[in-house]
């Protein structure tokens, strides 16, 4: 039994396999050129550690960084019927479609949870622009009405990020329908007295922003989020003049008098609790970080000593939390 | 004088030597041109029967973009007495691309709503080619709240190729307005009647048409996107606007299919531009007719039943 015999011989594979290296290590931020680390970028919410440009979130890791201890429970959204129009481009729309879900693991464009932020139960709703342009057809108008009704029935406010191009044009006039049909949801939701929030995200254009986009009672944009009816290129073909320096950008929506609050990302959360608690008529939420609030047994301390927390958190509370600390 | 689509090009050749024909007659008394001229007729009106039997869904763009179809103040002057246009948004400005106020029809009073593309180049300057800015849908806001503190029915005619794309109509927030005002249309408790007219374009378009019944016209289309824009952004190439057309499923035959329209109401044979008179009247019928279905409803089952209506559009599709 010496090391001779011992010896295993190389697999061929072993030999010819090459080293894995995974790709998308480094991004390269948009804005500034930065070449940014994927865990550092991630853990800035997707947003440059150099220039403060915000890049595009996925719903997922959206409501992740959102919920506390990143627990929230998905609603499920009724798929509508596939491909209404038998529409065909260049591809056929189901083929677009089945593309868009290899490429994005995702149904569809909306993803909808409820869960609770800075322990405030909540109904969110986030649009997936990398899911066909976040595009609004027959799904994310169920997606929008499954999200008011979950928060009528359970009597909570709903935070909606919108990042869409406009309708989506393969399900034709039926998504040109979700226009009054989104409205009607949002309906649903002022009349039962609940806050509806939205948080205007990069980009936000077209039937999208001609509808529930623009029907919140709190109106939050993220910086620099281009946010319009016709795009900028439209105009500049229609009035044949350049346009100035930041135009349709969230900024300068606000300047015009269109959205309440141009937020950073990495505020977000805090701004939403401290808004709804206000709405709600409810006191401050506990500043610090907060467990997660199911699997762990409470642990009972004064609502007034934030700092307890830092050190109270039972270790598994930190194993739950994935991203953010 | 007749103007012709391209697709027409022959039919005008046809009239148009019927014309001559009958012009030399008028001149030399001694000519007989009668039966030559009627064989014509004949032929042309064959044609005409033919090319709009089956109008593809490009071609009803055309006709529907017809500059000579009637707007909406033709419909208003001709369907409508006492109508006494309202001006303004009371915020900035008076949209003319919005034509709007109290009238009577059939002798009860209602309200109603337009967008009017003119017909001349000053009034389609005037009119921005029926491409309204926020003003107009604010303006149009403001109409819908009239209608429904006084129970007046709200009758729409829609005609625009879409909300107006420009710099000040987005700083002012276009898309807050259109919003909003599809917002008050489900908002109120008196009957919304729409007829599209003309062209249904997109977002522009769908404020003034989310109503309890929407009627189009024979060879009126309503669409997500123009057929031109769909084809730049979906084939990369405008000049595929027939296959957009076609794809988008945009006729008033196809939307009646789906169920997001109510009714259709036929035109004249070639299109409304050639008997406007009949094709007005026809609308007259249909918007009558549509009204009296509402007669005795209460607020909260009129604003009830649009609700569910547009709830409701989420399970529509072709059959397979």
């Amino acid at each position: 039994m010496n090391w001779i015999t011992n010896y295993v011989r190389p697999k061929i594979n072993s030999l010819f396999s090459r080293r894995e290296t995974p790709e998308n290590l480094w991004q390269k931020c948009d804005e500034c050129g930065t070449m940014l680390f994927h865990r550092e970028l991630a853990q800035n919410l997707n947003v440059c550690t150099n220039c403060g440009h915000h890049m595009a979130i996925r719903p997922r890791d959206r409501f992740t960084a959102l919920f506390d201890g990143g627990i929230f429970a998905e609603v499920k959204v009724p798929a509508p019927i596939a491909d209404p129009l038998h529409f065909r481009d260049q591809k056929k729309y189901p083929d677009r479609l089945r593309a868009a879900q290899r490429a994005t693991g995702e149904a569809e464009a909306m993803l909808v949870a409820t869960g609770e932020i800075g322990r405030t139960p909540i109904v969110a709703a986030a649009q997936d622009f990398s899911f066909m342009g976040g595009s609004m057809g027959m799904y994310v108008g169920n997606a929008i009405i499954a999200a008011a009704q979950e928060a009528v029935k359970l009597k909570r406010p709903l935070v909606l990020f919108s990042a869409a191009g406009g309708a989506r044009m393969q399900e034709g006039i039926l998504s040109l329908m979700q226009m009054p049909r989104t409205t009607v949801a949002v309906q649903m939701l002022k009349e039962a007295g609940l806050p509806y929030i939205v948080v205007l995200t990069h980009p936000t254009t077209g039937g999208v922003t001609a509808s529930y986009a623009m029907l919140g009672d709190i109106q939050i944009a993220e910086p620099n989020a281009l946010i319009c009816f016709a795009g900028p290129r439209v105009i500049e073909q229609t009035i044949r003049e350049k346009l100035p320096e930041g135009f349709q950008r969230a900024e300068y929506l606000r300047d015009h008098g269109m959205i309440d609050r141009v937020t950073d990302r990495n505020a977000l959360r805090g701004e939403l609790i401290s808004i709804i608690r206000m709405l709600l008529g409810q006191p401050p939420a506990v500043m610090g970080d907060l467990p997660a609030p199911a699997p762990i047994p409470s642990v009972s301390r004064p609502a007034s000593e934030p700092d307890a927390a830092e050190t109270e958190i039972p270790s598994k509370a930190h194993s739950a939390a994935p991203v953010r600390e | 004088m007749t103007n012709y689509l391209d697709f027409e090009k022959t039919l005008a050749e046809i009239e148009g030597k019927a014309e001559e024909l009958r012009a030399i007659a008028r001149q030399n008394d001694a000519m007989d041109v009668d039966s030559e001229a009627g064989a014509l007729d004949v032929k042309a009106a064959n044609m005409l029967a033919d090319l709009y039997k089956n109008l593809t869904p490009w071609r009803k763009c055309q006709v529907a973009r017809h500059p000579d179809r009637p707007h909406c103040s033709d419909y208003i002057s001709a369907l409508f007495t006492d109508f006494t246009p309202l001006a303004g948004d009371r915020n900035y400005a008076e949209d003319l691309a919005v034509m709007g106020g109290l009238a009577r029809l059939d002798g009860r009073p209602v309200v109603v709503l337009g967008q009017e593309k003119g017909n001349d180049t000053k009034s389609r300057i005037e009119r921005n080619f029926g491409m309204a800015r926020p003003e107009g849908y604010r303006k149009a806001y403001r109409l819908m709240d009239l209608a429904d503190r006084f129970g007046l029915p709200l009758v729409a005619l829609v005609d625009t190729p879409g909300a107006y794309p420009g710099k000040g109509a987005e700083e002012r927030g276009q898309s807050e307005a259109i919003a909003r005002a599809t917002e008050k249309s489900l908002q109120i408790g008196v009957p919304v009647v729409s007829v599209i007219v003309g062209e249904g374009g997109s977002g522009g378009a769908v404020a003034f048409a989310t109503a309890d019944r929407v009627i189009m016209l024979e060879h009126s289309v309503y669409s997500v996107i123009s057929p031109e824009g769909c084809a730049s952004i979906l084939w990369k190439d405008p000049d595929k606007m027939r296959e957009a057309a076609e794809a988008l499923r945009l006729t008033a035959q196809d939307l009646k299919k789906l169920g997001v329209i109510d009714r259709i109401v036929s035109e004249p044979l070639g299109g409304a531009h050639r008997d406007r008179k009949a094709a007005v009247d026809a609308v007259g019928v249909a918007l009558t007719e549509a009204l009296k279905e509402f007669d005795g409803k209460d607020a909260g089952t009129l604003i009830a039943s649009r609700r569910q209506k547009f709830l409701d559009m989420g399970a529509k599709g072709l059959a397979a």
